[in-house]
C-alpha cells in the first residue's frame, strides 16, 4: 500500500513523474493544489512552473511550449477551461500535444465550488469552434489519477493530441492511498521548432488545404476510436438493467451493483473510463435481452446518457430505452441511487431516449 | 558611391503586403538584425493575426503561428524552456495593444527575456482599417466613420510609455520610416532590443510608426507626411529606455 495522497497532489506528481517540462496555471477551486504543489515540485525536480495572469494566458502558454516540443501541462476547473478553448482549438490546429486536467465543479457560469459532470460535453465534443476532440479520460480513484495522468503524456504524444483528465471536485479533494510510477526524463519531441528551421516552413494555419488536413484528421480519430476505448465492466453479460456512470459516481454504483447482485439481482454497470473515445465495445458483452439503459451523472441533464443512446443504438440496442438519474452537487449518495433505479424498474420513470 | 546590401539570406521571398506599406521595411530589418548577429539558425519569430499572416513561408526559420494577440504568453514559455534561442514576437499594433493587451503587459510585467516589434500604423489593417487603440483624435476609420470620438473612445494608447515607466524591462523605444536616417535609427533600435535579450537583461519592445496607404486613403508619400506631421508629436521617437547591456 502506498501513502495517502490527496488527488489533486497525486495529479501533479504522477505529471512530473511522466516527464512534465513544464506547467503553466492559474489557480482556481478545485484545482488549486495541482499547481500549488508543482509550484514548488517543479523547480525541485528541475523542471518548470509558469502562474499566468489568467487562465487564456495560461493556455497560449502551453501552446507556445507545446510547439518546442516539451511536456506541458496545465489544470482548471470549470469555467477555468472555459477560458481556455480558443488557445485549445489552435493546439488541435496545429497537431500540438499537452495535457490539461479539470478538476470540475457543478454548474452554468461561475456555478458552484461542489464536485460536479457538468463539463461532460464540451470536453468531450472539443469545447471551442472546428472539428477536433480531445481524448477525454476519467479516473473514480487516486490511484487511477496517477496512472492516467502518466498515461495521458504518452497518449498525447502519440497522437499529436490534447488530453483532457476529467474529473470531479470530490476526487481532487480526496486523499486515498497510491503508488507512483517510476520518475522519467524526457526529451524534447524532434518534430517540434529547435530555431534551426529543421522541419522547413510551418504552414500557418489559414494557409493549410483545411479539407486534406480535416481527411488526416478523421483517420487519425478513427485510429484514436479503435486503439483507446477503456472501461471496467461489471455484470452485463446477464444484465437486465445496465448502469452507466463514470469517475466519483462511477465507483459509488460499482458499488451498488455489487451488492444488489449479492442479493441475486441481474444489474450491471459499464463505468467507462475514456469518455472520448466513448467506450462502445463495452456494448459487446451485454445481454441482448438487456431492458433498460441508465446514466448516472451528477449534472442536471443527461449528458452521457446521449452518447449511451448514440452508441446503443450503433450497437443492436436502439430499442432499449434510455434512462437519466440526476445526482445532485457532490457525491452521489447509494441511497438516491437505489431509490431512482426501483423507480425506473418499477416503470414510474420515463425514458429519455 | 551608393552600395547595394544583399537580401537576408533566410527572407524567402517578397511578400505581398500593399504598395507603400511598411511591413516590408520591418520584415528587413528584423531578418538583417538576426543575420549580423548570427542567430540565423537560432532562432524564432512569433508570427501574429494580421497583415502580418502574409509573412507565411516567407522567412526561412522556425515561425510560430499564434493565437490573435496572444504571442506575448507563447513567447514566453519558449524562450524559458529554450534561453539561448532569440525569440522574437512580430506583432500588428491591433494584435499587441488590443486583444493581446494583457499579454503583451504582462510578458513586460514578467520581464520575459524576449523581443517585441510592433508595427503601430494606427488601425487593424488586415480587415480593412477599423479604429485601433492607436488611431488619432478624429482619424475616420471603419468603425469610427465621422472620426475617431476620444469622448467615448479614448486618446490614443502610448504602450511602450507604459511599460517603460511600469516595469523593470531593459529596453523601450519607438522608430519609424520616413527618411533613410529613420530607417537606420529603427534598425539599430531592434538591433539593441535584440541584443538586450541576447545579454539576458530582460525584456525588449520597440514599436515603429508605420504607413498604411491603402486603409488611411493616402499616397505612400502622403502617408509618409501624415507620420510627420500628425503621429510623431503625439508618439515621439527615440529610445525610451535602455538598461544596457552586461
Amino acid at each position: 500500500m502506498g501513502d495517502m495522497v490527496k488527488g489533486n497532489i497525486a495529479m501533479g506528481e504522477a505529471a512530473i513523474r511522466a516527464g512534465m517540462h513544464i506547467y503553466c496555471g492559474y489557480p482556481i477551486t478545485p484545482s488549486s493544489e495541482v499547481m500549488e504543489y508543482l509550484s514548488w515540485r517543479a523547480q525541485e525536480a528541475g523542471r518548470q512552473f509558469i502562474q499566468a495572469a489568467n487562465e487564456g494566458e495560461a493556455m497560449y502558454m502551453v501552446y507556445g511550449a507545446a510547439s518546442i516540443g516539451s511536456r506541458v501541462l496545465t489544470a482548471s476547473s470549470g469555467l477555468g477551461i472555459s477560458l481556455k478553448q480558443e488557445g485549445v482549438t489552435y493546439m488541435a490546429a496545429a497537431d500540438y500535444p499537452a495535457v490539461m486536467i479539470n478538476v470540475c465543479r457543478y454548474g452554468d457560469g461561475l456555478g458552484s465550488l461542489e464536485s460536479g459532470q457538468t463539463d461532460y460535453k464540451r470536453e468531450t465534443r472539443g469545447g471551442g469552434n472546428g472539428d477536433y476532440r480531445n481524448i477525454v479520460l476519467s479516473p473514480s480513484t487516486v490511484q487511477e489519477a496517477v496512472d492516467l495522468v502518466y498515461l495521458a503524456f504518452d497518449l498525447s504524444e502519440k497522437y499529436r493530441n490534447i488530453v483532457v483528465i476529467l474529473t470531479e471536485g470530490a476526487l481532487g479533494q480526496m486523499m486515498e492511498d497510491c503508488d507512483y510510477p517510476p520518475m522519467k526524463e524526457v526529451p524534447y519531441y524532434d518534430w517540434a521548432f529547435d530555431g534551426k528551421y529543421t522541419h522547413g516552413p510551418y504552414p500557418s494555419q489559414m494557409a493549410v488545404d483545411l479539407h486534406a488536413k480535416g481527411i488526416k484528421n478523421n483517420e487519425k480519430r478513427a485510429a484514436i476510436t479503435e486503439n483507446e476505448q477503456r472501461w471496467e465492466a461489471v455484470g452485463v453479460e446477464d444484465a437486465e438493467y445496465v448502469l452507466f456512470a463514470y469517475g466519483i459516481p462511477g465507483r459509488v454504483v460499482l458499488g451498488i451493483v455489487d451488492e444488489l447482485r449479492k442479493k441475486g439481482e441481474k444489474v450491471g454497470i459499464i463505468r467507462p473510463i475514456s469518455l472520448w473515445p466513448f467506450p462502445q465495445k463495452a456494448f459487446d458483452s451485454i445481454n441482448k435481452n438487456v431492458k433498460g439503459f441508465i446514466s448516472v451523472e451528477t449534472a442536471d441533464s443527461g449528458q452521457m446518457l446521449e452518447d449511451v443512446a448514440l452508441y446503443a443504438k450503433k450497437k443492436g440496442f436502439g430499442n432499449v430505452p434510455c434512462y437519466f438519474i440526476s445526482s445532485p452537487p457532490g457525491v452521489p449518495k447509494s441511497k438516491f441511487v437505489l431509490e431512482n433505479f426501483e423507480a425506473i424498474k418499477a416503470g414510474k420513470v420515463k425514458e429519455v431516449f | 558611391m551608393a552600395k547595394g546590401k544583399k537580401v537576408p539570406e533566410k527572407i524567402l521571398r517578397q511578400v505581398p503586403f500593399c504598395p507603400g506599406c511598411g511591413h516590408g521595411i520591418i520584415v528587413r530589418l528584423m531578418m538583417e538584425c538576426i543575420e549580423e548577429l548570427g542567430y540565423n539558425d537560432n532562432v524564432l519569430i512569433g508570427k501574429p493575426v494580421g497583415c502580418a499572416s502574409l509573412l507565411d513561408n516567407a522567412l526561412a526559420v522556425d515561425t510560430f503561428t499564434g493565437a490573435h494577440g496572444r504571442n506575448g504568453a507563447s513567447m514566453t514559455t519558449i524562450k524559458r524552456l529554450k534561453p539561448d534561442m532569440l525569440v522574437v514576437s512580430y506583432q500588428g499594433d491591433g494584435d499587441a495593444y488590443n486583444i493581446g493587451f494583457s499579454e503583451t503587459m504582462n510578458a513586460a510585467y514578467r520581464n520575459e527575456k524576449f523581443t517585441v516589434i510592433t508595427i503601430n500604423n494606427g488601425n487593424f489593417g488586415m480587415t480593412g482599417g477599423q479604429m485601433a487603440w492607436t488611431s488619432m483624435p478624429g482619424q475616420v476609420t471603419a468603425t469610427s466613420v465621422n472620426g475617431r470620438n476620444v469622448e467615448l473612445s479614448g486618446m490614443p494608447i502610448r504602450v511602450p510609455e507604459m511599460i517603460a515607466s511600469s516595469f523593470d524591462t531593459a529596453y523601450v523605444a519607438r522608430g519609424s520610416l520616413f527618411t533613410p536616417a529613420e530607417i537606420k535609427k529603427t534598425k539599430s533600435y531592434i538591433k539593441k532590443a535584440m541584443q538586450a535579450q541576447i545579454d539576458g537583461v530582460g525584456h525588449s519592445l520597440v514599436e515603429v510608426l508605420s504607413p498604411c496607404p491603402t486603409n488611411w486613403g493616402l499616397t505612400p508619400l502622403a502617408s509618409m507626411e501624415r507620420i510627420v506631421n500628425e503621429l510623431v508629436p503625439y508618439f515621439p521617437l527615440g529610445e525610451i529606455k535602455n538598461k544596457g547591456g552586461k
